[in-house]
C-alpha cells in the first residue's frame, strides 16, 4: 500500500499535440492518501479512464510523473507497480475454475501453494463464493464474474492501489447496490486504497471518502460527498451532482450589486474580483415558497415520492425549488426565497463569494 | 387474429426440389449401383452387398485409405499450428492489416486446378524453378515425378501453402474479437505471453479452431484435383489418394458397382471422423 502522487501530469493521444483542446487530460496535480477510498466522477469523455490508466501503467503519460511512495514509477510495466484493476466488463479466465482464478495472479508470482489456498480461502469468504469455488467461471452469472475480477484484485495483499473501472456497468440495477455495499465491506477490512471510476454520482458519493470530478480532462473539485453538494466549487459540479442539479442563474454585475433578473441578490459572503461571466448559484432544496421574495409563475410540478420538484419562471429564467408537502397548482404566482448562506456566485464558472461563518 | 393454413409448404418447396436432386437423387443413385452388376445396356443384376465386402477386404483400398489418412493428418499437424503463428504474428492495427489480409487470401482465390498446374510447372526438375533450384543450385536430387517422397513432400507444400491461409484468417477473426481489456488484466496479473496464449488467446480462438480444423478435414480428405494436377496419383500410386483411385475405378475401368461401394463407404468415413471430432471438441461447452 502507498501514497500515489500525480505531478503534472498531461496526456494526448495525438503524437504532437498543439493545443490544450489536443490534450485528454490537461493538468493534474493531484495526491491520494494511503488506504483512502476514492471515486473519481466525471461525464462520458471527461478523461477519468485515461487518468486511472496512466496510475496503472496501460499507458505513458505525454508529460508528468507518478509516484508511489516517492519513487517514480512512470516507466515500469503494469505488473512491476502492483496494483490491480476492475475492468467495466468483468475479465476472467473461462477455462479456469473460479478458484484457479483467484489464485492466477499469485501463481504467476510464484507464491508458495500453501499460502495461495491461504489467501483464495480468505478473498472467497469475503465475497461469498465459496460455494462456486470448484466450478468453472465461465458458467457464473455477470455479477459473480465481476466479483471474481474484483477477488483477482485483492487476493494479494501487497497491493498499492485497486481501481475500478465503472464495475457495475454490466451489473443488473437490483445487483447493483448489493456489488456496492459489498465494495464498501471489502475497503473496510482490506484497508487499501481504492480509486472508483464512474460517471454514476450515486456510486462516487456512496462509495467514496472523497470524491474527485473532472471535466474536459481537468479536476474541477476534490471533496467529500458533503463538501460537493455543499460547496460545489464550480458550476459544473453543482449541476452535475444533486438531483436536480444546482440552480445556475444568469446574473448581472452592476456597481458591485448583482442582480438577477432585475433583482437584488443577497450571498453567503462578500464578493470576491470583477467581471467575467457571473451566474447565482442555489441548489433547490434551499429555494422555498414564502409570502416575500421573487415573484415567479409555477410552470411544471413534478413529484418525485419524498417532495415534490416546483419550477417556476421569474423573468424567463426557470428556477427549481424543492417543496415538501403542498404545492401550488400550476400557473399560480408564488413568492420564491433563497437561503442567502446557500446562495453563492460564480465568475466564469468559478465559485466568487467568501464563505459564511 | 391468427389464421392457419398450410401456404408455407408452397415456400419450402422449391429448397425441397433443389436439394432433393443435387443431394438425394444422386446418392440415391449410387446406392441404387452399389447393390447391383452392369455389363451395360442397361441390364443391371442383383449383386447385395458384394461390392461393399469386396471393397473393404481389397488391399488397394486400404493403401488408398492409408495414404488419405496420412496426407490429411500431415497437413492438419502443420497447417493448423503454423496458422495459429502466423494470425498471433498479424498486426492487429494499422494499415499493414489489410495488407496482410490481402496476401493471406490471395492463394485462396487460385482455382484448384490452377494451384495444381502451377505447382506442377514450379517443381518440375529442368523446367521449373523450384526444381532447377534443387537439382541444380542446390544439387539435391529433387523429382516428384520420380521420387515418391518428394512427390508427397510437394503434395504437402502445395496444399499448406493453398490453405494454410483459411485457419489463419479464422484465427485472426477469433483473435480480434478478444477485448482489450482481457490482455491488460492479463499484464496486471503478471500473466507470462505463454499463458496468455493458454488461458485467453487460445479459449477464445477453440470455436474458429474447431470450424478450421472441420473444414480443413473434410476439404482435405476429399482432395482431388490439385494432386490429380500435380502428380496424377503418381509415381506409380505413390500418391493415389481416395478420391484418385476411386475416379480411375469409376470412370477409368468404369467399374460403377465397386466404385458405388467405395464412394458410399468413404462419405462414411468422412461423416464419422467430422462427427466424432465435432462432438468431442464441443462436449465441454453442454455442461
Amino acid at each position: 500500500m502507498a501514497k500515489i502522487t500525480l505531478s503534472n501530469l498531461r496526456h494526448s493521444y495525438l503524437p504532437s499535440p498543439a493545443g490544450p483542446e489536443d490534450y485528454a487530460l490537461k493538468e493534474i496535480d493531484l495526491d491520494w492518501q494511503d488506504g483512502g477510498a476514492y471515486a473519481l466522477l466525471g461525464p462520458s469523455g471527461c478523461g477519468k479512464s485515461t487518468l486511472l490508466n496512466i496510475i496503472s501503467g496501460l499507458l505513458v503519460p505525454s508529460e508528468g510523473r507518478i509516484l508511489f511512495d516517492d519513487r517514480d514509477v512512470t516507466d515500469l510495466p503494469p505488473d512491476q507497480r502492483n496494483i490491480a484493476q476492475v475492468f467495466q466488463f468483468p475479465v476472467i479466465y473461462d477455462t479456469m475454475t473460479v478458484r484457479d482464478n483467484l489464485a492466477f495472479p499469485l501463481r504467476n508470482r510464484g507464491v508458495a501453494e500453501a499460502k495461495i489456498a491461504e489467501r483464495v480461502a480468505e478473498i472467497a469468504e469475503m465475497l461469498d463464493v465459496q460455494e462456486m469455488l470448484d466450478t468453472r467461471a465461465a458458467h457464473l452469472s455477470p455479477d459473480n464474474k465481476q466479483k471474481i475480477s474484483m477477488g483477482r484484485g485483492l487476493v494479494r495483499d501487497d497491493v498499492n492501489v485497486v481501481m475500478f473501472d465503472e464495475p457495475l456497468t454490466v451489473i443488473d440495477p437490483h445487483l447493483k447496490w448489493k456489488l456496492r455495499s459489498k465494495l464498501k465491506e471489502l475497503h473496510q477490512r482490506v484497508r487499501a486504497t481504492m480509486i472508483y471510476v464512474t460517471h454514476d454520482q450515486t456510486e462516487a458519493l456512496t462509495f467514496a471518502d472523497q470524491v474527485v470530478v473532472m471535466q474536459d480532462g481537468e479536476i474541477v473539485q476534490i471533496g467529500t460527498p458533503v463538501e460537493l453538494f455543499e460547496r460545489p466549487q464550480h458550476t459544473f459540479v453543482g449541476h452535475f451532482i444533486g438531483s436536480p442539479g444546482m440552480n445556475v442563474l444568469p446574473a448581472l454585475e452592476l456597481e458591485g450589486v448583482i442582480l438577477f433578473e432585475g433583482h437584488q441578490i443577497a450571498f453567503e459572503g462578500a464578493v470576491k474580483g470583477t467581471g467575467g461571466h457571473t451566474e447565482v448559484g442555489i441548489r433547490p432544496e434551499f429555494v422555498s415558497l414564502s409570502d416575500a421574495g421573487l415573484p415567479a409563475q409555477v410552470r411544471k410540478v413534478s413529484d418525485v415520492g419524498r417532495h415534490a420538484v416546483v419550477e417556476a419562471m421569474v423573468g424567463n429564467t426557470p428556477v427549481k425549488a424543492i417543496v415538501e408537502g403542498e404545492v401550488p397548482p400550476q400557473g399560480d404566482t408564488v413568492h420564491l426565497a433563497f437561503r442567502t448562506d446557500q446562495t453563492r456566485l460564480y465568475r466564469d464558472g468559478w465559485i466568487a463569494t467568501e464563505a459564511s461563518r | 387474429m391468427k389464421t392457419e393454413n398450410q401456404k408455407a409448404w408452397f415456400f419450402v418447396l422449391p429448397v425441397l426440389f433443389l436439394v432433393a436432386f443435387n443431394a438425394l437423387v444422386p446418392i440415391m443413385t449410387v446406392v441404387n449401383y452399389s447393390v447391383q452388376e452392369t455389363f451395360g445396356n442397361n441390364l443391371f443384376f442383383w449383386q447385395g452387398l458384394d461390392w461393399f465386402e469386396q471393397i473393404l477386404r481389397s488391399d488397394r483400398f486400404h493403401a488408398a485409405l492409408g495414404r488419405q489418412f496420412l496426407f490429411t493428418g500431415m497437413i492438419l499437424a502443420i497447417e493448423i499450428p503454423l496458422g495459429i503463428i502466423i494470425a498471433l504474428a498479424m498486426p492487429r492495427k494499422g494499415i499493414w492489416v489489410s495488407v496482410c489480409l490481402v496476401l493471406m487470401a490471395l492463394p485462396m482465390l487460385i482455382p484448384w486446378n490452377v494451384v495444381g498446374a502451377m505447382w506442377n510447372i514450379f517443381a518440375l526438375p529442368k523446367v521449373g524453378m523450384l526444381g532447377y533450384f534443387m537439382n541444380d543450385v542446390l544439387g539435391v536430387r529433387y523429382d516428384m515425378t520420380q521420387d515418391p517422397l518428394a512427390a508427397w513432400i510437394t503434395i504437402i507444400v502445395m496444399d499448406v501453402w493453398h490453405w494454410t491461409s483459411l485457419v489463419v484468417l479464422l484465427c485472426y477473426a477469433g483473435l480480434v474479437s478478444i477485448p482489450d481489456a482481457y490482455y491488460q488484466a492479463a499484464k496486471i496479473d503478471g500473466a507470462s505471453p505463454w499463458k496468455v496464449f493458454r488461458y485467453i488467446q487460445l479459449p477464445k480462438m477453440k470455436t474458429v479452431l474447431t470450424i478450421a480444423i472441420l473444414l480443413r478435414f473434410m476439404d482435405s480428405f476429399n482432395i482431388y484435383t490439385e494432386p490429380f494436377v500435380l502428380t496424377g496419383g503418381g509415381p506409380g500410386n505413390s500418391t493415389t489418394l481416395l478420391s484418385i483411385d476411386l475416379v480411375k475405378i469409376a470412370l477409368g475401368q468404369f467399374d460403377l458397382g465397386p466404385a458405388a461401394a467405395m464412394s458410399l463407404i468413404y462419405f462414411a468415413i468422412t461423416l464419422l471422423v467430422s462427427w466424432l471430432f465435432y462432438t468431442l471438441m464441443t462436449k465441454d461447452d453442454q455442461k
